[in-house]
């Protein structure tokens, strides 16, 4: 815990401006939730988030009742953007995990600020994640045939099958988030309770917090459970996305059946999720005047992780363009060949841009703690991965080892609607969140603070 | 008229260094039936009010082994002899396929169990409880720390606890009804 001392003339920015207490810190997260006045671009921007969530749930009702044939899935590319969105969502919500416990576990202490709203993000973004998979089985109303549960029929799912294993880590991913998260509220939920002047938030909070009052015997048992909860979910953020990418790599495609794929995948899911919570604390900091604690610190740690990962998967494409060369497989230097000439190129060439060019502005200090720059390069690095989602899920598909089974993919207006939709729901859910919780964990930043400490 | 059952003696202090320099000394007066009440984790409080078993470790560590066990068995019963079915000639029990599952399980069982091991043992959820009828308790969720000494303590003699309290630095010293 050397943050606190650390002086706030030295060369790093502080985690949390100096001056505060913890009163300051309480009253200031808190009443984000219960005084401050519910501005009309609240509304707006929640309105607009909540029709293209009633756009979606549109288009999937129209799914269920014609099927997946309104889609442009068709053979030989079976999997399009219902793949793609999830692979892409799933990835976006890695960063919240990753803030909550690996940082934790490492004593990053600066993650005190983030990782709140980081644990809601992960939960929204696996929510819009475990949409496609369900409305993508063909016959949604018997998704649940993919749990093993005793049946009438005798049949049990195949557990050699990565895509069984996809279901186990998924499912396990969205538990624990949502554990992690709430587990997380519980004594800022105590501060609301205690807080409220409204006598329904009173009891609404009062409720959720199950009457928590902080007690020296309660806090030993929940910090270390904190702390156990953290070292689970370290192995589990890193195991889902090597599962996810095990969906490919087990199969036999071109492009797809590469060892790299699993530490790739885990490093591009970061790179997302790390650009998804730049793209949301920086408009949150500004709109809530939280500068106070999301400081540049948080931009800057941010932005060098994103640099991180983001050499992480240019490394992961130069291996798989080394690998396609140096195989010696046709079918696979094929797949490099085509990426770079055939009808997609151009879909390549905007993810070179997108994950590998433009980032490397991050190396500028001027830039990295430039708002508006940040703000911009983490929209560029989504489009990024987006496109490398499609590149892996599409591109390998359409041109596989016999040209009577090439094809080409194009999506319909359906996939474009559900994929948007399902960003409007996200968006839906930040929004109610920030209204309704504090998005900022009240109980860590009080800890943060200089008078915090025992002294002997 | 009924004489309220008492549940102890409360104190107010108004950091955490005041409040740990205070639950040692009353350990040390001979107290040995207290709790202590802070808005944030404070290190080395829990033992200063004589808790030292702390059992969420053990129930995080059955939930995860109870996972896991569960996990694996479940799909060497389906492999091999519920429903087996042969992939590729690979043998039924294929043990390498089913780590995954089996990890998976271990960490879903463990993390639960640790959330509510830890809500259980704390005995949460507890809508009520006497230290609520405290009015000024309310700020023990923002900046303020708490010391109480219970009644169920032999040592406890209503005004000789005030005083020993009151020699603490502990204000707002208040009898907290059962």
């Amino acid at each position: 815990m050397d943050e606190r001392n650390e002086s706030t003339t030295g060369s790093r920015a502080p985690v949390i401006e100096p001056g505060h207490t913890f009163a300051t810190v309480t009253d200031k997260i808190s009443s984000i939730v219960l005084t401050r006045p519910t501005s009309s671009g609240w509304f707006v921007g929640f309105g607009i988030a909540f029709l293209l969530t009633m756009m979606m749930l549109y288009a999937i009702g129209f799914l269920f009742v014609r099927g997946i044939g309104i889609w442009g899935v068709t053979i030989p590319i079976g999997w399009g953007f219902a793949i793609v969105n999830f692979v892409w969502w799933i990835g976006i919500g890695h960063a919240g995990t990753l803030i909550s416990a690996i940082l934790l576990l490492l004593r990053q202490s600066w993650r005190n600020s983030i990782n709140r709203f980081a644990e809601a993000m992960t939960l929204f973004a696996v929510s819009a994640a475990g949409i496609f998979p369900l409305i993508h089985v063909g016959r949604p109303w018997l998704a649940y045939w993919l749990f093993p549960y005793p049946n009438s029929m005798g049949v049990w799912p195949q557990f050699r099958s990565p895509l069984i294993w996809d279901v186990f880590a998924v499912s396990t991913y969205a538990t624990i988030s949502l554990l992690f998260w709430f587990v997380g509220l519980i004594p800022d939920l105590a501060t609301l309770r205690d807080r409220s002047t409204n006598r329904a938030a009173k009891i609404i909070y009062g409720m959720l917090a199950m009457g928590w009052r902080g007690s020296a015997r309660h806090w030993d048992r929940y910090e270390t459970m904190y702390l156990l909860l953290a070292g689970l979910a370290t192995p589990l953020v890193l195991s889902v996305h090597t599962v996810v990418s095990f969906d490919f790599a087990v199969g036999i495609v071109p492009g797809w059946h590469t060892t790299i794929f699993p530490p790739y995948f885990v490093a591009g899911a970061i790179y997302s999720g790390f650009a998804m919570v730049l793209m949301l604390a920086i408009p949150i900091r500004k709109i809530y005047g939280l500068e106070d604690f999301i400081t540049e610190r948080h931009l800057q740690n941010s932005a060098k992780v994103m640099l991180a990962t983001g050499l992480i998967v240019a490394y992961g494409y130069v291996i798989e363009a080394f690998m396609g060369w140096y195989s010696g497989n046709r079918y696979d230097a094929f797949t490099m060949w085509n990426r770079l000439h055939g009808p997609y190129k151009w879909d390549y060439v905007a993810l070179l841009l997108c994950n590998i060019v433009i980032p490397q502005v991050l190396w500028i200090k001027k830039l990295r703690s430039n708002p508006l720059a940040l703000f911009l390069i983490s929209g560029v690095v989504l489009v990024g991965m987006w496109l490398e989602r499609f590149i892996i899920v599409v591109v390998s598909l359409h041109r596989d080892f016999l040209t009577s089974s090439w094809g080409m993919y194009y999506p319909t207006r359906w996939d474009w609607m559900t994929f948007i939709g399902t960003i409007g729901m996200f968006l839906a859910a930040m929004f109610l969140f920030v209204r309704v919780l504090p998005m900022i964990s009240i109980f860590e930043m009080r800890t943060l603070l200089p008078e915090a400490e025992v002294k002997e | 008229m009924k004489r309220t059952p008492v549940y102890g003696m409360m104190a107010e202090f108004d950091s955490p260094t005041t409040l740990v320099a205070a639950a040692h000394r009353t350990q040390e007066a001979g107290y040995q039936k207290m709790d202590a009440y802070s808005p944030f984790p404070i290190e080395g409080l829990a033992e200063a009010v004589g808790f030292h078993k702390n059992r969420v470790p053990l129930v995080t560590l059955i939930g995860g082994l109870i996972g896991g066990l569960s996990g694996y068995l479940l799909q060497y019963w389906i492999s091999t002899s519920s429903y087996p079915v042969n992939v590729g000639g690979k043998p039924y029990h294929s043990w390498p396929a089913f780590i995954i599952v089996t990890f998976e399980m271990t960490i879903l069982f463990g993390g639960i169990s640790a959330v509510l091991g830890m809500l259980a043992l704390n005995g949460l959820p507890m809508p009520y409880h006497p230290v609520f009828n405290v009015p000024r308790f309310a700020f023990a969720t923002k900046d303020r720390f708490f010391l109480i000494v219970f009644a169920s303590d032999p040592k406890y003699i209503p005004a000789e606890t005030r005083r020993f309290l009151e020699s603490l630095g502990g204000r707002a010293i208040s009898e907290v009804p059962d």
